[in-house]
């Protein structure tokens, strides 16, 4: 199996008079986590729709395994799985008749889809919540279960939309390590998701998008040499100092000081991390004190301003409004 | 936590299966079955679902035949005779509407994302909710078929006439809900469904033979009523129940279950593939 995961060229999107998605061009091998980057309304939604035949494109060519998006939906769909953005699951049903359902579907037996479903259930640890209903499942939970419903055949290529959006930071543990075990397992993933930590954490390339095009690509070091590996945030105790201080900083470091607005904050964009030493015993030579020397992954507003040149501040465009919709009910 | 999670990694990578070993899709009928139990499914959780289909039909059974039976055909217990398979049509044909409520709400959810990625046939989930609702049927038309019996209703066509009668009408029910499927594909809530579905059904229920003899309306409406589908099924059901099942109504009845299904099915299938 050569053929790559997802091959797009000039994938377009309408709805209305605006193009959610933008011809996008994409190549995606096989293996491995490819991360899609961008923020609300950016077009992930409607891409990975498209890309998993439940929304028929525009325009362009989009191959997902080698299959034709337009003349073989059913090749593909044998062969992908989908975690959609708001959880894939029935909530009236319970984790174990959701598993059954979708086993079922997939052409088990009655008995033998119990059995797998009790058998996923145990490994995703959700054993105890079998028989309550998923409506009473918190965030981490349903994510999981949700996983769980797209593993009942392992698939070629899986979806995540947003898995982690929603949920709490010791489930979002517990997803990243499910979804670095299903790549070991030979899954390519391909995720969608509003933080560059995340992406950067599991992806081994990302395609940054905003409003429906692709304005960056590569892996997560290319793409943090572009913007700056990280942000130096310092505080200091005297607002009426801050002058000072970003002077040391711009010396010592030799880059644009942002000043915040906040008056005794200061944020650097630093090419190179281990230089930010140097700046903190230059500001404690000088005899500056400081509240906050912090050391981050730049945030996607940042990646944006680097990229772009502007914020991430849109609308929700329509190509989410299925989500905007969820999300008012 | 650090073993658990090595632990939990490696259990998720015990059970995955591999690609030789997973089974072939479900086929057409199956997954429409399976589609079905999910339906049933939630009717065991969500029993409230069925106050439509039992107090509904109890209240439109009594009420109908008091308020009118005294006016229209001078007393009660020659009416329910005449009226009750009018009103077992009425609120059966009345309760498909529900169908296409529940699928503009269930559709609008995450899980039909899901269920439109899998391999199997696309059309199944919208066959397997109306199959579901074949169980709704038969619990709303045992409830009328009693209550008219303790009203008074003596079918001459005895049990083999009612029962015809009562297969006959959940395949006329389940073809008309195909109407209601691509109403719930077009508009965006429930209430829409709800008031357009409504606007469609008041002409067809009562343009028709159920309350009253259509020889005492104008020339004109007689035409619409004769070919309007409601009559012509309940016909069919009143000489089935009758015991004077004809051959000709019947089969008429077919035909119209086959064109409903034959054009709304189809039209339904094209919405549902381009809903967003």
């Amino acid at each position: 199996m050569s053929a790559p995961a997802i091959e797009t060229r000039g994938l377009v999107k309408r709805f209305g008079n605006t193009a959610a998605v933008d011809e996008i061009d994409l190549h995606i091998p096989q293996g491995g986590i490819y991360g899609v980057l961008g923020p609300n309304g950016a077009g992930k939604t409607t891409a990975i729709r498209m890309l998993a035949t439940l929304l028929r494109p525009d325009a362009g060519e989009a191959r997902v395994l080698g299959h034709d998006v337009f003349t073989e939906p059913k090749a593909i769909r044998e062969k992908i799985a989908l975690t959609g953005q708001f959880a894939s699951l029935d909530e009236d049903l319970t984790g174990i008749e959701n598993l059954m359902l979708l086993g079922r579907l997939l052409g088990y037996s009655s008995r033998d889809a119990k059995v797998r479903g009790t058998t996923l259930l145990d490994a995703f640890g959700l054993t105890d919540a079998a028989t309550r209903q998923v409506k009473k499942y918190s965030g981490g939970m349903r994510r999981r279960l949700d996983i769980a419903g797209s593993l009942i055949v392992t698939p070629q290529l899986m979806f995540l939309d947003e898995p982690t959006t929603g949920i709490d930071p010791r489930s979002r543990n517990q997803v990243w390590d499910i979804i670095r075990t299903l790549v070991a397992g030979g899954t390519t993933i391909l995720l969608t998701t509003q933080h560059l930590e995340e992406a950067d954490q599991l992806a081994d390339r990302i395609a940054v998008i905003d409003t429906g095009k692709v304005i960056a690509e590569g892996t997560p070091g290319q793409l943090k040499a572009q913007v700056g590996t990280g942000a130096l945030k310092v505080r200091v105790a005297d607002p009426a100092r801050r002058e000072e201080a970003a002077e040391i900083l711009g010396r010592t470091l030799m880059t644009e000081v942002l000043r915040e607005s906040d008056s005794a904050a200061l944020t650097v964009r630093l090419e190179d991390e281990s230089r930010a030493a140097s700046a903190l015993i230059a500001l404690q030579d000088s005899g500056l004190a400081v509240e906050t020397f912090a050391l981050g992954q730049p945030s996607l507003d940042e990646v944006f301003l680097a990229l772009t040149g502007h914020k991430t501040a849109h609308e929700p465009a329509e190509g989410d409004a299925p989500a905007a919709q969820e999300e008012a009910a | 936590m650090t073993t658990t999670a090595q632990d939990q990694s490696q259990k998720i990578r015990s059970v995955l299966v591999p690609a030789e070993e997973r089974p072939a899709p479900s086929g057409a009928v199956s997954a429409s079955l399976t589609y079905g139990w999910r339906a049933l499914l939630k009717i065991k959780h969500i029993p409230e679902q069925l106050f439509d289909v039992t107090v509904f039909p109890i209240m439109m059974t009594v009420m109908f035949t008091y308020i009118f039976g005294g006016a229209i055909a001078g007393s009660v217990d020659g009416y329910v005779q005449w009226l009750i398979p009018g009103i077992f049509v009425q609120t059966m044909i009345m309760i498909t509407m529900y169908t296409g409520i529940t699928l503009n709400r269930d559709i609008s959810k995450g899980v039909f994302d899901r269920f439109r990625s899998l391999p199997t046939w696309r059309p199944a989930q919208l066959v397997g909710a109306l199959l579901g609702d074949q169980v709704r049927y038969i619990l709303a038309g045992t409830i009328i078929l009693l209550v008219g019996f303790v009203m008074g209703f003596r079918p001459e066509g005895g049990l083999t006439g009612v029962l015809m009668a009562f297969v006959l009408l959940l395949l006329f029910s389940f073809s008309l809900s195909w109407i209601w499927t691509v109403i719930s594909l077009l508009v965006r809530t429930e209430q829409a469904a709800m008031g357009i579905s409504m606007f469609i059904m008041m002409p067809l229920t009562f343009a028709s033979n159920i309350f009253v003899d259509p020889e005492t309306m104008p020339s004109w409406l007689q035409g619409a009523v004769e070919v309007n589908p409601v009559s012509v099924v309940v016909t069919a059901i009143r000489e089935l129940m009758a015991g004077m099942g004809d051959f000709g109504s019947v089969t008429l009845v077919l035909i119209y279950c086959a064109v409903l299904v034959g054009v709304f099915g189809p039209v339904s299938m094209y919405f549902y593939n381009r809903k967003s």
